[in-house]
């Protein structure tokens, strides 16, 4: 049961966006821009980012969803991100992603956790100054949604496969508005 | 010193918004629809909920602008912000806002911490569903701004008539007028 009145049947954020069109579209928009507009950074080293934090928060629809959508991007590549998760340092990922995530970590705790040797290291490994403001701006973009979806005690299903589905189709189709993608799902 | 290279010496979250103006405009939208847009809590209730989160966070530059803003609208009250900070259940505010104020403080420590009698207080206080989905979004939204400000290591001027000057244009105008470019040459 959340703690609003929220739609039956739509699973996490979806409940939330449902009701409050005006945030809705910002959200949206800045969830696109972040996670798939142009960048150097792939779009599934963004997804693997905000999976990461949202691991971190305990938040189980943001890091599923999430993760299923950088999974979709690597071609299925599950193993990976639940690696990525429980311990990313072991993990088959560039070194620079490596120091993006340490950068991430921090982010989650608090931004004054972030230290100059972290950016250092990161730049160290070839990392660009946007870069590294996009990896900060993500992780604190996800500790906001995580707070949203969790603070008002939304419905997240148990089924990892709901969020595989979800995931294909926000690493296929993206962020547009809710109500569309599943007019799409449904043609 | 910023933690990296933002090619501009505006403060705190406007010199990050200089340098990265995709993400700026989403950012500015978001602040605008959850403090500025139509609401039955007024933008100085919503400005207050700002303040509050910012502080618990101790993001100096988000308590200082938005307490500012907050003390504006409610007729130059900056000792009702700092009470606020200080103790919200003993500052003289409405019932409904302390409630809601509880609320917004659980957000900060995560979602999870909000309850269903922080809930249930908050309706017996008057306080309608969309009052508690728009507190716990903007308590979540300032856990991103607050982070975002801080993860970069942004400089923040400590002069408080800094602040309270250009609280009514902040007021007046919104937040997506003071986008990049506008800013740069407007102080």
């Amino acid at each position: 049961m959340a703690h609003i009145q929220l739609p039956e049947g739509l699973p996490g954020i979806l409940g939330p966006l449902a009701i409050s069109p005006e945030t809705t579209k910002v959200l949206l928009e800045l969830a696109e821009v972040l996670l798939r507009g142009p960048n150097t950074l792939t779009s599934a080293e963004r997804e693997i980012i905000a999976t990461y934090v949202s691991s971190r928060n305990d938040c189980r629809f943001c890091q599923l969803s999430h993760g299923a959508a950088a999974a979709a991007h690597l071609g299925g590549d599950y193993e990976l991100i639940d690696r990525v998760k429980t311990d990313y340092a072991s993990a088959d990922i560039p070194e620079k992603l490596k120091a993006l995530l340490a950068i991430a970590g921090k982010v989650q705790k608090g931004g004054k956790h972030v230290t100059t040797e972290d950016i250092e290291r990161a730049r160290g490994l070839r990392a660009t100054d946007k870069e590294i403001h996009d990896t900060v701006l993500i992780a604190a973009v996800f500790c906001m949604f995580n707070r949203y979806v969790d603070g008002l005690g939304t419905w997240q299903p148990d089924d990892p496969q709901a969020y595989r589905e979800m995931g294909q189709r926000m690493a296929n189709a993206g962020y547009g508005q809710p109500e569309r993608e599943e007019a799409t799902a449904r043609s | 010193m910023a933690h990296i290279e933002l090619l501009n010496d505006l403060p705190g979250i406007r010199g990050l918004m200089a340098f990265r103006p995709e993400t700026a405009e989403p950012l500015n939208q978001l602040a605008d629809v959850l403090l500025r847009g139509p609401n039955s809590l007024s933008p100085g209730e919503r400005e207050l909920i700002a303040t509050f989160v910012s502080s618990r966070n101790d993001c100096f530059f988000c308590q200082t602008v938005h307490g500012a803003v907050a003390a504006y609208h409610l007729g130059g009250g900056e000792q009702l912000v700092l009470d606020v900070k200080r103790n919200p259940e003993l500052a003289v505010i409405p019932d409904k806002m302390k409630a809601l104020l509880a609320i917004a403080g659980k957000v900060p420590r995560g979602g999870k911490e909000v309850t269903t009698g922080d809930v249930a207080r908050a309706r017996e206080s008057g306080a309608t569903d969309m009052e508690i989905h728009d507190t716990v979004l903007i308590a979540a939204a300032f856990c991103m701004f607050n982070r975002y400000v801080d993860g970069l290591g942004t400089w923040a001027p400590t002069d408080p008539d800094m602040y309270r000057q250009r609280a009514p244009m902040i007021a007046r105008d919104g937040y997506a007028s003071s986008v990049p470019g506008v800013s740069a040459q407007e102080s």
